[in-house]
């Protein structure tokens, strides 16, 4: 696993919907705003890069020291990021395509307004599972 | 007109009445709620919306029911229940429910459905705590049995939505409306 790896959720208002600190490492408050930071940075390459190709896995978009940005948009716009620090491209790219399955299951739930942060207990055990699983 | 023969099985039934794709249905139903949540605000009232259509939709589907059933009378309440669980949800949403937990009369049982193609996706939230998603069910029962003169009333016990295993309806009968010719004989 990961020793640092921060997921978000952004919605395609720009909103972040869903934010998981998902590393081994023990947590420190300044750099989770940092990590932030840096994912908030890299949404303008992503913006320019999602229209630029035709798959949903953008690879590593950018970069920060040795902290790497991952990025996987759906057809909706919605935007998954992941910082992580990490190299294997083929576990992320899985652990996209599971999280894609999960972030469909919400948004069938009619109870759940697109673009609404997602509040699932559920949602939050099932990512950090699969971030164990895959990162 | 097909030679009126004994009782339909519940997949005889169902296998002759026309469906929709099954997320098309729960994505519609779930669509309703939603909306009746935004227009009505209150989640009590949307409970009681939810029953009202139930109610509504009660009335005419027990036509229905009887027209392609082919039951016959039934002779008690124990009956009916046995009709509504195994013929009634099979037809209708393509389950059936148990019937248990009768009490001494005979007036009042429980329906238990293991799986309900209602809530497929559905996950409560917390500003909804209070509401009974499935609302519209038990308002169609309560619809049904009154065409048929049975009052009855009917009330959610377990719900998987608020983390029970099953779920189960509470139906009980409170009074049972005799026929009658509406008319005297030398009218």
């Amino acid at each position: 696993m990961a020793s640092t790896a921060c997921f978000v959720i952004v919605s395609k208002n720009d909103i972040p919907i869903y934010e998981a600190e998902v590393g081994s490492a023990p947590k420190r408050e300044d750099q989770a705003y940092q990590h932030q930071f840096i994912l908030h940075a890299a949404l303008d390459v992503v913006q320019d890069l999602a229209w630029a190709t035709n798959t949903m896995f953008l690879k590593s978009v950018d970069r920060f020291d040795d902290l790497v940005v991952s990025v996987y948009v759906t057809a909706g716009h919605t935007r998954f990021m992941l910082l992580h620090d990490s190299r294997s491209e083929d576990g992320i790219k899985s652990f996209f395509q599971e999280v894609h399955e999960l972030y469909i299951k919400i948004f069938l739930n009619p109870l759940y307004l697109p673009g609404s942060r997602i509040t699932s207990s559920h949602f939050d055990t099932k990512v950090r599972a699969l971030a164990r699983k895959y990162l | 007109m097909p030679p009126l023969t004994g009782p339909k099985s519940g997949d005889a039934l169902f296998g002759s009445v026309e469906r929709v794709n099954a997320e098309l249905f729960t994505l519609t139903y779930g669509a309703i709620v939603r909306q009746l949540l935004t227009d009505l605000e209150e989640v009590e009232e949307v409970n009681k919306q939810l029953d009202q259509m139930g109610y509504n939709i009660g009335t005419r589907l027990v036509d229905e029911f009887l027209a392609k059933s082919n039951v016959s009378r039934c002779v008690d309440f124990k009956e009916t229940a046995d009709v509504i669980a195994k013929l009634g949800f099979k037809m209708f949403l393509g389950v059936t429910a148990t019937v248990t937990n009768w009490d001494a009369e005979g007036t009042s049982c429980s329906f238990v459905l293991e799986d309900n193609p209602l809530v497929d996706f559905v996950e409560l939230p917390d500003t909804c705590q209070g509401l009974q998603y499935c609302n519209v069910l038990s308002g169609v029962i309560r619809g049904a049995l009154e065409m048929v003169s049975m009052k009855t009333e009917v009330t959610w016990v377990r719900d998987m939505l608020r983390g029970d295993d099953a779920y189960e309806m509470r139906v009980k009968l409170t009074k049972q409306v005799p026929e009658e010719y509406p008319y005297k004989d030398d009218d």
